[in-house]
């Protein structure tokens, strides 16, 4: 959690607001960072937290979390904290066949049709099971990244379908939150990356989008942070947008606003 | 790859690397002794494999690509686990030099190495491999050879660009015999006693895609299918992922695949723009990652990407590797007659670099480098 962040977003782990979507986007950059800095912040906050993670493994999230804070490893003993290891479990998948309701089993299909599997596992994770769990707060999804399953062979329709229901899920029956990750693949001419982004931040409450700096390269600043603020229903005429530029350091990230790094002034 | 108390084959500690508190990072280091699955690795915390380093950065294991260049340019080398995506020059001609040397530095690092190739013998490969430079007598050859390019350079001094000139230069030559990284001659074949004394498995494809296959089509080509079949086999019976507990001595698997997703592998993906089998690549290097990281191995995949005319194939393939490099020669493009780069063979461009353990990477200070290759060295700058 990065407390520049939280107060550039208005936000803190007492009152997260509940039902929205959020989406990360990175265009010729990383922004892995802004996922570490969700899981952490919803941790903070106690609330039971479902995490997607299709790109790295989790002593990589833990060692970051770890740096910011929480501790993954009590975190799922507790109970708090469910992860899929997306890229153990498609070991598993792929070699030692399992059933079919595994939740990445689209692996072994030709074409993938639906994600429902996938979808199955998030609802078992997040739906309150009996009254102990009512001591975490509402739910949170967090996903890193969809823009894998779209390589992986699921089409953009597949991927926004799971979203949507994921969305009528947990935040308008669990009133909880959602957190994607999508890459902006630029002029890499990507169709179904386009839909599938064009799609998602028409229908995401804030849109989160790291950029690299247009000038190139520079050591001190490591790229641009735009923030979005929308209400996609009734679709308002214009949503509040800022922008800030960034640099990553060893345990958190400082925003500036734009022109006004430290190693310039 | 921290360790994990509960999950079954776990993953490897890298170690407590608090002797080398370095001088970047002196917080994230001190790891505490008893967390790990002390089941499995018998209590050996101090992972101490040959060939292997922690990396200053994040404590990670670390491997030599067999290029103490390319080795700094990473940020130490590369890290265990990781797949290493080397975009191929238009003719070919300077990445197989990489994949040899990321091959000779296992056979002389004591690791067992897994050849794929479609297109050659492993066995020929494994013979066709640079000698190692031992430091005895030809570090004396190779002073020279560094010497005389300096003296002619130190004359002339910058006198416009002068603020280039406190650019720290890179360095060029064996500095010290570490057992990290080793300097080869291009010219000299490796002994024929290092390869036996060796391990190593070959994956030559028209040998092993010989029956139909018998399982439910998902969408990979039969050729990545066979190979990532065999991968796994060598990685779970030799103990890489940690079922073995009884192996005494743990070692690093290195795998080098030659020329994936050229046609010769049997994927379409260089020859259309719209192919049938688009995902097979992505799913492959998936889960070819998904194996890495639950094993003690790295890997290095060469691809023709120049051959790819889906721009988008190239972007998703860039997500999913870990670290990308780009070598652009200049044979027969118009920057040979160039001034600036007469000296040098091409460009290196390092397109990614992972974030492992990490919110960031170690960001180098020059980010146009060219390479240049000589008898017995590969000189990045």
């Amino acid at each position: 959690m990065f407390p520049e962040l939280n107060d550039l977003l208005n936000a803190s782990p007492d009152r997260a607001e509940p039902g929205k979507l959020t989406l990360l986007c990175d265009a010729e950059t990383d922004g892995s960072f802004l996922v570490h800095h969700f899981l952490s912040f919803y941790l903070k906050a106690d609330c039971k937290v479902c995490f997607v993670a299709l790109v790295q493994s989790f002593s990589h999230y833990n060692i970051v979390g770890q740096k910011l804070g929480v501790s993954l490893t009590t975190a799922r003993e507790r109970g708090q904290l469910v992860f899929l290891e997306g890229l153990r479990s498609a070991v598993d998948v792929f070699f030692r066949a399992e059933g079919e309701a595994h939740p990445l089993h689209f692996l072994r299909e030709a074409k993938a049709a639906s994600l429902q599997p996938l979808y199955e596992f998030v609802r078992e994770a997040l739906e309150p099971v009996d009254q102990r769990e009512a001591a975490w707060k509402r739910p949170v999804l967090l996903v890193d990244d969809l823009s894998v399953l779209l390589s992986l062979g699921v089409g953009a329709v597949a991927v926004l379908d799971f979203v949507h229901y994921c969305r009528a899920c947990v935040c308008c029956r669990l009133q909880g939150n959602i957190v994607a990750l999508v890459h902006d693949s630029g002029d890499a001419e990507d169709e179904e990356s386009d839909v599938l982004l064009n799609g998602l931040s028409h229908q995401s409450h804030l849109v989160l989008r790291a950029e690299g700096l247009a000038t190139g390269f520079c050591r001190d600043v490591h790229g641009q942070l735009r923030v979005l603020w929308r209400t996609p229903s009734p679709p308002a005429q214009r949503g509040r947008s800022l922008t800030f530029q960034y640099k990553i350091q060893d345990k958190s990230v400082s925003f500036f606003a734009k022109g006004m790094s430290p190693a310039v002034l | 790859m921290a360790a994990e108390g509960t999950s079954g084959p776990g993953a490897w500690s890298p170690g407590s690397v608090a002797a080398a508190a370095s001088k970047h990072n002196v917080t994230s280091f001190q790891r505490r002794g008893p967390r790990a699955s002390g089941t499995e690795s018998g209590g050996c915390r101090l992972v101490s494999i040959a060939g292997t380093r922690p990396s200053v950065r994040n404590g990670q294991l670390l491997v030599s690509t067999g290029l103490p260049a390319l080795d700094q340019l990473l940020g130490g080398g590369l890290a265990v686990g990781t797949v290493l995506l080397i975009e191929e020059d238009k003719y070919n001609t300077y990445s197989p030099l990489l994949f040899k040397y990321f091959l000779a530095e296992g056979i002389v690092a004591g690791h067992t190495s897994l050849v794929a190739s479609a297109k050659e013998d492993p066995a020929d490969i494994l013979q066709g491999l640079p000698a190692p430079l031992l430091d005895d007598n030809c570090k004396k050859e190779l002073r020279e050879d560094v010497h005389n390019d300096e003296t002619s350079e130190f004359n002339s001094k910058m006198k416009i660009a002068w603020r280039y000139q406190l650019l720290p230069k890179m360095e060029a030559g064996p500095v010290s015999s570490s057992k990290f990284g080793h300097y080869y001659d291009a010219s000299k074949k490796i002994p024929r006693e290092l390869i036996e004394a060796s391990k190593w498995h070959g994956f030559f494809l028209p040998e092993k895609i010989s029956s139909t296959l018998n399982e439910e089509p998902c969408s990979l080509t039969p050729g990545y299918i066979k190979l990532l079949q065999f991968i796994q086999k060598i990685i779970y019976e030799e103990g890489f992922d940690g079922s073995n507990p009884q192996k005494k001595q743990k070692n690093i698997l290195r795998i080098a695949i030659q020329s994936l997703g050229s046609p010769l592998w049997g994927d379409d993906v260089c020859c259309t723009k719209n192919c049938d089998n688009s995902h097979s690549l992505t799913k492959f290097l998936f889960v070819l990652r998904g194996l890495l990281r639950t094993s003690l191995s790295a890997c290095l995949i060469t691809v023709p990407t120049h051959l790819i005319q889906n721009k988008a194939i190239i972007a998703r393939i860039t997500n999913l590797s870990d670290t990308v490099i780009h070598l652009e020669s200049f044979i027969g493009s118009n920057r040979e007659t160039n001034p600036l780069y007469k000296d040098y063979h091409g460009l290196i461009h390092i397109r990614q670099i992972p974030r492992l353990n990490n919110l960031m990477y170690d960001v180098s200070d020059v980010k146009d480098l060219a390479f240049k290759l000589k008898r017995k060295l590969f000189i990045i700058e």
